[in-house]
């Protein structure tokens, strides 16, 4: 479920991070689901077991993981309520801009890149640390 | 605490007694579990620095100590592969794990031929027979098979196809989770470090420029672009500003290199808490390669002593 981009501005502990948030956000791991195990992760993208710990145990800081012993780390049963009640009010007004976007001719590329930069816009770096970049 | 698996302090050798300095005033603690990126351009310091981990060469000034002792009386837990995997290359596969079976007291026995048979390599094949990557594979089941606590690697990378690479990185992570093993390795290409390294030291003309958590190395820095030449009226000010400065959060910042790209200046500089970029510059956290080339750069520059001499890098990320 994982993919990496190399020689980000954001930290490989942080895309990790990032990656199962949105994985949350988009019901694709539901409460209580297993994550991949951090060797199952370091297996795939070759990528220091340290950094992937570290990315779990932060997620756990947030309340959104909860690692057991002997037997991985898996999804919060009761994931922080911001999150799961943001979520559609989100998504709708998100495709409500798709839509204009669409109309105004712009290909899915172009979207992507508009929402790159808006994540980049130092006035969206609430709690992102590795936002506000305008290189 | 627990004893560091490497401490190195204020660690030097100088080849020959009125030779040059091949490493000085390195401090380094390395504990179990870390993986430590030794980078810095050819002649920079990382093999004599492996080398007195691993006990082949003795500081001439400072210490270093592997488990809390002389790596001379630690070398059942140190495995050390050097450059390009050398072995005997007239020694067949199962002779060289038998040697190795002999010579380790920890030796795993399965845990050499599972992994032989697993990389799909002939045992009774000639290690001069085998592919780079197929040596380089056989020297690191010789130290994992010898459960070492610190693996000491130079250049383990190079030469490897993209395929050998992910698996020998497979097997470097594992008996770092397993064992709690201290991996230390050089490289002098910067791509592909930042998903394989906890830990950097980049090292010049024998000396530590920059030693620390990847992490917490990144949040110290800043990029900060602007227009051409911004940094040059205030790039006496900054340098004067104490290492300590910075470091301890008391709002200074110290200019580390600065290079040109597109007709604007751009400066990676090492700050406190917070910084707040004046006027028409930008400030953001560097990238990795941003991080490692500023840091090359600045021994560039020093080196070239010139201001004149702080062009943009050839490998500079653009």
């Amino acid at each position: 479920m994982f993919r990496l981009d190399q020689g980000s501005v954001v930290p490989i502990y942080r895309q990790l991070m990032a990656q199962v948030r949105q994985e949350l956000l988009l019901g694709r791991l539901r409460p209580g689901e297993q994550l991949p195990t951090v060797k199952e992760v370091v297996d795939a993208l070759s990528v220091n077991p340290n950094t992937v710990a570290k990315a779990y145990r932060e997620l756990e800081h947030e309340g959104l993981v909860r690692s057991r012993q002997g037997l991985g780390t898996f999804v919060a049963t009761s994931p922080p309520t911001a999150m799961a009640a943001a979520r559609p009010a989100l998504l709708a007004s998100l495709t409500r801009w798709v839509r204009r976007a669409r109309a105004e001719g712009l290909q899915a590329e172009e979207m992507r890149a508009l929402l790159a930069v808006a994540l980049e816009e130092p006035a969206a770096a609430v709690d992102d640390r590795a936002g506000g970049r305008t290189a | 605490m627990t004893t560091p698996v490497l401490d190195c302090a204020e660690m030097g050798h100088r080849y020959g007694r009125r030779g040059t300095w091949g490493l000085r005033e390195c401090t380094l603690t390395v504990p179990a579990g870390r993986v430590v990126a030794l980078v810095g351009p050819n002649g920079a310091g990382k093999t004599t620095l492996l080398h007195l981990a691993a006990g082949l060469l003795l500081p001439t000034e400072g210490s270093v100590k592997v488990a809390g002792a002389a790596p001379g009386r630690r070398l059942e837990r140190i495995g050390f592969v050097a450059q390009d995997s050398p072995l005997w290359p007239r020694l067949r596969v199962d002779d060289v794990l038998g040697i190795g079976a002999h010579l380790n007291p920890r030796w795993d026995k399965d845990l050499a031929s599972e992994r032989i048979a697993r990389l799909g390599i002939p045992p009774r094949a000639r290690i001069g027979a085998l592919s780079g990557g197929q040596r380089a594979q056989v020297a690191l089941t010789l130290v994992l098979a010898k459960r070492a606590e610190l693996l000491l690697l130079d250049e383990p990378l190079a030469n490897l196809d993209p395929l050998a690479r992910r698996e020998f990185l497979a097997s470097m992570f594992d008996a770092c989770t397993r064992t709690g093993a201290a991996v230390l390795f050089s490289s002098h290409v910067v791509a592909e470090l930042e998903r394989i390294c906890d830990y950097l030291v980049v090292l010049a003309d024998g000396r530590v420029r920059l030693a620390g958590d990847i992490d917490e190395l990144r949040r110290a820095h800043r990029v900060i672009a602007g227009p051409a030449g911004w940094s040059t009226t205030a790039a006496e000010q900054p340098t004067a500003i104490p290492d300590d400065a910075a470091r301890e959060g008391g709002g200074g910042w110290r200019l580390i290199s600065t290079r040109q790209v597109a007709g604007r200046t751009s400066a990676l500089v090492r700050v406190g808490a917070e910084l707040v970029a004046g006027p028409g510059l930008e400030a953001a956290e560097p990238t990795f390669d941003e991080l490692v080339l500023g840091y090359l750069d600045q021994h560039h520059s020093d080196k070239e002593h010139t201001q004149q001499g702080r062009t943009a890098h050839a490998e500079a990320p653009v």
